[in-house]
Order: C-alpha cells, then sequence, then structure tokens
C-alpha cells in the first residue's frame, strides 16, 4: 500500500501528462504481479464491492474525529469527495503499514461478509494507523468510483511504456468482464488467450466536434451524412449464442435490456454492431428524458418495458462471421450491414438502421442538419467513406457536427458552494423563469442548474453579489435577490413531470452574463415550452 | 443596558464610543488597521494608527498618508476607550486589537496564526470577553504542518527539481507568504529569482527582517539562469507569459487551500503545498479558548459553521458581514500589486 500510496501522491504532484505517465511505468516495472493487476483493475474502474456503506463511513469517521455528524456534512459538502473528506478530519497516523494494495483489497473482499462490529473495528485500526495518502487511498477503495484525475487511456500508456506491448491490444485486453480474483497479470495482460474473448468488444471509435468550416472537409461526395441520435452509444455482440450489450462506458448492461434477446438465433453468431441505443415510445423515437429511467435500472419490468420500450439504432458494423472487419473502408461496412438488416427486419422489429445519407451540396446537407431537433437527434455525424473504424477518439474521418444550442434568459434565484478549488466561491446555481399567472402576475419558476461556462473573474464577481445578496440559508444552499440574468444554453429539451417547472433540459450551461437585461426582460416559462418540437 | 463596544456598520468595526473604526472598507476618519493585506488596509482614512514595523508596508501600497505607529502593548485613549495593538503573528507587523471601556474589553484579530513563522512577531493569546475572530479555514479539514516540514518538503522538491535541470516557480502572495517562504528557502541549493511585485515588498520588508538574497527578474535575465533556480511570484503571475522564459518548469502554490486536491488541479499547477498564515481549525479553538471569552464574532471564512459548532461548545457565539476576504484577497493584493507596477 506504501508504494501505491506513493505512486498516487506522485501523480498528484504534477500536472504534466508524461511525468505522470512515467511515473505509473516506474510503479508497474517495479510492483509485483498481483498489486499491478489491482492498480490495473482499480485504474479501469473494476473495483470490488463497496463493503461498507457510505452513510456507515461517515459515521464511523465521524466518531474518530469527534465531531458533530452535521459537521462532518457541512466538510463533506465543501471538500467534495467523501475520501479525501474522511481522510482529511481524522487525526493524522504515525506507524505507515506494511501490507501491499492486494492485501488490503482482499481485506475489502472478505469484510462485505462481517458485521458492523468487526467492520468498523477494521476502519478504525486502519484509520488510525495510515498515514495521509494512504488513508485517502484506504478510503478510495472503500468508497468505490476510483477518480483521480488518471483515465484509463493514460494507464493504458504506461502499462505499454512497461511491457512494450501495443497499447491498443492493451485497451482490447482490458476490455470487459474480468477480476483480479479470476485471473493473474501473466494471464490477463502476457498472454494470449482467444478463448477469453466471448464477451469482449472492441474500443469505440469516437469523433471530435467540427472545426471551421465544414466545406474545408474537402468533396461533399467522399462523406456520408447521419443523424446523430441521443441515447446510449454501444455495442451489442451476438457470439457462441450470446448476446452481450456494451455500453461506451465500457459497461456491460446486457441485463437492462433484454429487448435484444431477440437479436440471438437471428443475427448470426460472430457479429458485433455498433449503434446506439434508443428510446422509442409509442412507436417513434423518444427523448432522452424518456430513457433516463432505463438507465437507472438494473433489472426492468415487464411494465416498464411495456412503457418505455427501447431500440437500437445500428451505425456500423465490426465483426462479421467472427471476423475483425474495422479495417474495411466504412462504405463497405455499410453494406454488409444494410444487408443484414434487410435479410433480418421482418423478424425484429427491434433493431433500426441508422441511415446513411449523401448530398451533392454542403449546402443542402446543412439544410438536412437543420431538420435535427425536430426527428429528435442531436446534428449530424460526417463520416469519410472509406474511413476504418479507429480506436478511440481521432480527428480526421469521423466528425460530430451538431445543432447549435438552444438559449434563453434566466434568472439567478439560488446559489450553492462549488467544489474543490472553488469551494469557497458560490458557483453552483440555480436559474428560473417566468411564469405567468392569472391577472398579469408573474413569478420566478425555478428550470435549470448550471455551475460552468463563466470565467473565474466573473465566478469571483458573482459570487460577491450572492454573499452580499443572500436572502435565507437552507444547509448550503442561499436564495438571493433574484437581479442578475444569465443566457442559459441546453442541448435539448422535453415534457417532464418530475420537474417542477414541468420542463426538462438537456446539458443546461451558462453562455454569458447577460449584464445589459434587467430581471424583467428573461425569459418565461412559455417561451421555454415553445421550443419543444 | 450599555450599547455594544464595538458595532459593525457599513463602514467597518466601529466604536461609538472613541468614533474609532477598525479596518473600515470605507473611507472614515479615524482607522485602526490591523495589517498590510489589501482588505485590511484601504485608501482614503483621514488618520491611520497601526504597528510601527506596518508602518513602510501600507505607506509602500497606499503611499503619502497620515499614519502613526505604535508599540506592542502601549494603551492609547480616546474619549475613555482604551486601545493597544498585540501580535497577531499573521505576517509582518500584524496586530490584534484590544479595546476595553470601563471595564470590558474585545479583542479583534484581523489575521492571525499561532504558528511562530520566525519572522512576524508571535502570536500571543489576549484575555478579553468579546473575541471577533477571523475563520478563513475555519473547517475541522484544516490541518496544517508544522512550518519547518512544510519548508523542508519544499527545498527538497527545489533540488529535486533542479538535479532534472528545471527552474522551479512557486507561487505565494507578495505581502507574507513570500517573505515567510524566501526567510526559509535554502540558498545552497541555487538562485532566487523574484518577481517585481514581490521584490518590492521584500525590499520594504528587508530591513525588519534577515532574509537570503534575491534577483529580480528582467528582461535581461537569461534563460540560462533559470536551469535549477527558484523562481518566487505571486498566483496572477501563473499562466502569464512572464513565466514562458523559464521553461522547463516545474510550478507549485504554497496556500491553505492546497489542502484540497482539487485545488491544486484545477489550478493546474503541478504541485501544492500546505502553508497558510491563518490559524487552522485546532489553532481557531485553542486561540478562541485562551482567550477566555464567552461572546465570539466570527467574521469572514466558514463563518456560519464555525459559529454553530462554537454554540454548541457552549459559546455565545455569531457571524457578522464583513468585507474582509481571507486568503483570497491576499491573491488579489498580489494582483493589484502588479497592477500598478
Ligand atoms: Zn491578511
Amino acid at each position: 500500500m506504501k508504494k501505491f500510496a506513493a505512486l498516487i501522491k506522485t501523480l498528484d504532484s504534477t500536472n504534466k501528462t508524461n511525468t505522470k505517465v512515467q511515473a505509473l511505468a516506474d510503479y508497474f516495472d517495479t510492483a509485483n504481479d498481483e498489486d499491478k493487476l489491482w492498480t490495473i483493475a482499480i485504474l479501469s474502474h473494476r473495483r470490488p464491492p463497496r463493503p461498507v456503506n457510505t452513510t456507515l463511513l461517515r459515521e464511523w469517521a465521524t466518531e474518530l474525529a469527534g465531531i458533530p455528524l452535521w459537521l462532518f456534512e457541512e466538510s463533506y459538502h465543501i471538500v467534495g469527495d467523501l475520501a479525501e473528506t474522511i481522510a482529511l478530519i481524522i487525526p493524522d497516523g504515525k506507524e505507515p503499514s506494511e501490507k501491499s494494495l492486494s492485501e488490503f483489497l482482499d481485506d475489502m473482499i472478505h469484510l462485505k461478509s462481517k458485521d458492523d462490529v468487526e467492520k468498523k473495528a477494521y476502519l478504525h485500526k486502519n484509520w488510525r494507523v495510515l498515514d495521509y495518502y494512504e488513508r485517502f487511498v484506504f478510503n478510495k477503495l472503500m468508497t468505490g468510483g476510483f477518480r483521480i484525475g488518471v483515465s484509463q487511456k493514460l494507464m493504458t500508456r504506461a502499462l505499454s511504456k512497461s511491457t512494450s506491448i501495443d497499447e491498443d491490444i492493451l485497451a482490447y485486453k482490458l476490455m470487459g468482464n474480468w477480476s483480479p480474483k479470476k485471473t493473474t497479470f501473466e494471464a490477463l495482460i502476457l498472454k494470449e488467450n482467444p478463448s477469453d474473448y466471448i464477451s469482449k468488444p472492441y474500443p469505440f471509435y469516437l469523433a471530435y466536434a467540427i472545426e471551421g468550416e465544414v466545406k474545408n472537409l474537402g468533396a461533399v461526395t467522399d462523406w456520408y451524412a447521419e443523424h446523430k441520435w441521443d441515447g446510449i452509444r454501444s455495442q451489442v455482440i451476438i457470439r457462441q449464442d450470446e448476446l452481450f450489450v456494451w455500453s461506451r462506458g465500457e459497461e456491460l448492461v446486457t441485463d437492462k435490456y433484454p429487448e435484444f434477446q431477440k437479436l440471438i438465433g437471428v443475427v448470426p453468431n460472430g457479429t458485433v454492431i455498433d449503434g446506439e441505443i434508443l428510446p422509442f415510445p409509442d412507436g417513434k423515437i423518444g427523448t432522452f428524458n424518456d430513457l433516463q429511467t432505463r438507465i437507472g435500472r438494473k433489472t426492468v419490468s415487464k411494465s416498464l418495458l411495456a412503457k418505455k420500450p427501447v431500440i437500437l439504432k445500428a451505425y456500423d458494423i465490426l465483426e462479421w462471421e467472427g471476423e475483425d472487419i474495422r479495417t474495411k473502408s466504412f462504405s463497405e461496412r455499410r453494406k454488409i450491414l444494410g444487408a443484414l438488416y434487410d435479410r433480418v427486419k421482418k423478424d425484429i422489429a427491434v433493431m433500426h438502421l441508422s441511415e446513411t445519407m449523401t448530398f451533392d451540396s454542403w449546402e443542402s446537407m446543412a439544410k438536412e442538419r437543420e431538420r435535427s431537433r425536430e426527428v429528435h437527434s442531436e446534428g449530424l455525424m460526417l463520416k469519410r467513406k472509406d474511413s476504418p473504424y479507429l480506436v478511440g477518439r481521432k480527428k480526421g474521418d469521423w466528425w460530430k457536427w451538431k445543432v447549435d444550442p438552444l438559449t434563453i434568459d434566466a434568472v439567478l434565484t439560488y446559489a450553492m458552494r462549488g467544489h474543490g478549488r472553488r469551494s469557497n466561491l458560490f458557483t453552483d446555481y440555480t436559474f428560473a423563469l417566468w411564469d405567468e399567472k392569472e391577472f398579469g402576475e408573474k413569478e420566478l419558476v425555478t428550470f435549470a442548474k448550471a455551475y460552468s461556462g463563466l470565467t473565474d473573474a466573473e465566478f469571483r464577481e458573482v459570487d460577491k453579489f450572492i454573499k452580499a445578496n443572500t436572502l435565507e440559508r437552507f444547509g448550503p444552499v442561499r436564495s438571493v435577490t433574484p437581479e442578475l440574468v444569465f443566457e442559459i444554453a441546453f442541448e435539448g429539451i422535453a415534457l417532464s413531470k418530475r420537474h417542477k417547472s414541468g420542463v426538462a433540459t438537456r446539458f443546461p450551461r451558462i453562455l454569458r452574463w447577460r449584464k445589459d437585461k434587467k430581471i424583467a426582460e428573461a425569459n418565461s416559462l412559455d417561451d421555454l415550452k415553445q421550443m419543444i418540437v | 443596558m450599555n450599547p455594544p463596544l464595538l458595532v459593525f456598520n457599513e463602514k467597518g468595526i466601529y466604536c461609538a464610543q472613541a468614533d474609532v473604526y477598525l479596518d473600515p472598507w470605507k473611507p472614515v476618519d479615524k482607522a485602526i488597521i490591523t495589517h498590510g493585506h489589501a482588505d485590511h488596509s484601504r485608501w482614503g482614512h483621514q488618520r491611520y494608527i497601526t504597528h510601527h514595523t506596518n508602518v513602510p508596508i501600507i505607506k509602500h501600497r497606499l503611499g503619502q498618508i497620515n499614519v502613526t505607529g505604535k508599540e506592542w502593548g502601549d494603551t492609547f485613549k480616546v474619549n475613555g476607550v482604551t486601545f493597544s495593538l498585540h501580535p497577531a503573528g499573521h505576517i509582518i507587523g500584524s496586530s490584534q486589537v484590544r479595546v476595553e471601556y470601563q471595564g470590558e474589553v474585545w479583542v479583534f484579530t484581523g489575521d492571525y496564526k499561532t504558528e511562530d513563522d520566525s519572522l512576524a512577531v508571535p502570536y500571543e493569546p489576549i484575555k478579553c470577553h468579546t473575541f471577533i475572530t477571523e475563520c478563513t479555514f475555519g473547517l475541522p479539514a484544516f490541518k496544517w504542518t508544522p512550518q519547518q516540514q512544510v519548508m523542508a518538503n519544499i527545498n527538497e522538491w527545489w533540488a529535486e527539481n533542479k538535479s532534472e535541470g528545471r527552474c522551479s516557480i512557486l507561487f505565494g502572495y507578495s505581502l507574507g507568504k513570500a517573505q515567510r517562504l524566501l526567510k526559509h528557502l535554502d540558498p545552497s541549493i541555487g538562485q532566487i529569482f523574484t518577481h517585481g511585485a514581490i521584490e518590492n515588498i521584500t525590499q520594504v520588508i528587508r530591513p525588519m527582517a534577515n532574509m537570503p538574497s534575491t534577483t529580480l527578474v528582467t528582461k535581461e535575465t537569461k534563460k540560462e539562469d533559470f536551469k535549477g533556480a527558484i523562481v518566487l511570484a505571486p498566483p496572477s503571475a501563473h499562466g502569464s507569459t512572464w513565466i514562458r522564459k523559464m521553461v522547463p518548469y516545474v510550478t507549485a502554490s504554497a496556500s491553505g487551500w492546497m489542502t484540497f486536491r482539487g485545488a491544486r488541479r484545477r489550478r493546474a499547477i503541478d504541485k501544492g503545498f500546505v502553508l497558510s498564515d491563518h490559524c487552522d481549525w485546532n489553532g481557531l479553538l485553542q486561540s478562541i479558548e485562551a482567550t477566555g471569552a464567552e461572546k465570539v464574532i466570527a467574521t469572514h471564512g466558514y463563518t456560519d459553521i464555525f459559529s454553530r459548532y462554537l454554540g454548541e461548545l457552549g459559546y455565545d457565539a455569531r457571524t457578522e458581514k464583513t468585507q474582509f476576504e481571507g486568503e483570497q484577497a491576499e491573491i488579489e493584493t498580489a494582483k493589484e500589486t502588479t497592477a500598478t507596477e
């Protein structure tokens, strides 16, 4: 653990990617195989199940620190990270631990089945002795979601540096459903093992947003355009009569979408399709809001399945007849996908084909883009006809050409402290729009939260305003005198019963501070509802 | 019942009996100033009273002002109210203000820290009935490591960067932090450069403190000279073209905010050293206890949280709104100084 904590400390002491990669590579060169494997697992978000729930963690940490629980909660709100908060409030330990990372993880796996008395004793014992960084890492392992500013890609690069195995091959080996308890560093990383590959997806090819003018991309005839659907980018794998559905976050989500089981036996084995899972209520493409209820559930009830059905909009085919065809051109791959679709469409309604469109001019393509909101897409995807299927986010062959965001002028009504660096500033805002009542009366109704889009100087200025114009305090939240108007941008909009305003917006963010506007000039809820197509 | 000895009005902390303000934020007639940071010593007062070691510092910042310097513990009476200044340990020349009238004693801390940084005269707890305290770092998450250890880490970091042929750029606000860092840098490692904003104020302080010698970064400074050297710069210099000449460099910041991992990451600084000129959580609690005060007024910082906790400990605690900004303002001071060059 000492060594792993030292690694995290080193990673924390630099802002330079190359230094981080070097530190990780040095670690991979010197750590033992079990620790290496666990490190890979943790940095690719495969951790053992959480042995203690966070409520208990907070209570027990608070007890050891000798402070009231509310004070812990306030501190947590300001620090923004549970593991870090616990590490900070507990008095510093004296003796470093001699246990290795994998021994600690073994402990945690066994701890899950122990009773609360034993769990608490284990935590208190370790909290008392570990120093700050060890304690932080220990808590991170306990609370899960080991996000420490080291991406899986960066880790893969370091591993490649240490093992001399190609980065793309490593990315492939690291995908899928493996556990450090069931494999070894040797087997997972070093050895070729084809039978393991049945569930393994391919790394996704991701596109950048287009820069500058589309016509700079050359001849329009070299390109296909497709609508950019707003669902869950996924890979559907059919091999050896089994189905696997992977989301872009490299998460296996097969159980969440049982409707795709129908593909087995119809789509031949040895097929991998890249597509988008889309909500399909009432026989047409819905909004992202329709999908929200499905995303949250691990398993789905029959009624939810009937109320919120999904389809797969197929974009691409990566494997066909058991063969990796990613190096074939996009148009060849689409030909294969099209033929497959024609053959199976009468048997399975759950798979749709994302239409590839060709245009004789960039202008006519731009016209199609203008239609995006009507068809519930986010804009267009441009794909070069002769492009192979690449790994990761690459420039050149694929581009996103999204529609401009929707915007509305709204009034700042509530504020909360930000996290981390901004923890002493109020930077998380709630915005409201006018709701017109009878007899010409108006009131402000909350419609969205946003916390990005202003410069540091602007955030400081707004913060000053908030501190000087607080009306009421509700724990960490303050209501403020409605006075400031901001232009809020968002990607999509849908009616929603879960929101007070009756409307849900997608990815709201602050576009700019409208210092030129008074609150009476802010938009109304009706203006917002007009935007729903 | 008598009105309170000190009240918080729109101009500052006010003693009506003496018609004197403490660290006022709007122009007033008579102002007692705790220390030289911009949020505590502002322009435009008719008369300034402060500790004599703070006189050259505020004159440097505010130009020609009518200022009287006092010695620690010297009492002066205004209309029956007795005032005296006592060391606050925050930065060189920083004081607490003791105010006594008809047997009732109030103490206003300004900014303060409990650790002896061997530059400022160390903080002394003063017995009082009502204690007006800052609480910039009034959360149990803030616990300072002893200065000796932090400075050893900084020197080690510098030496390591030097061995890799890099320049070390260390950010700290110009007045106070920069001199504290300078005082404890190990000049045997290499050359110590300063940004203009820091050099100016350091020159003002040199007659009062023994510190390693520094070299001002100028247009003429050669790129090679930065190799292995350390550069002390105000936080505002980060991201400016000024530091380009120092490539290859590694950056670090010395501040209490570096406690938070996110603070360092989001400022895009390589390394964070937790070093503050304010009290940490325990420092605040111990200081308050040592004053014997029953009433505590929390001014700037996490005031709501801190005073609620004091309430649970049995103090009669409340918060008051001021325009003091703690370490945030000290960063602004650095900017200001840069701008006026
Ligand atoms: Zn100060």
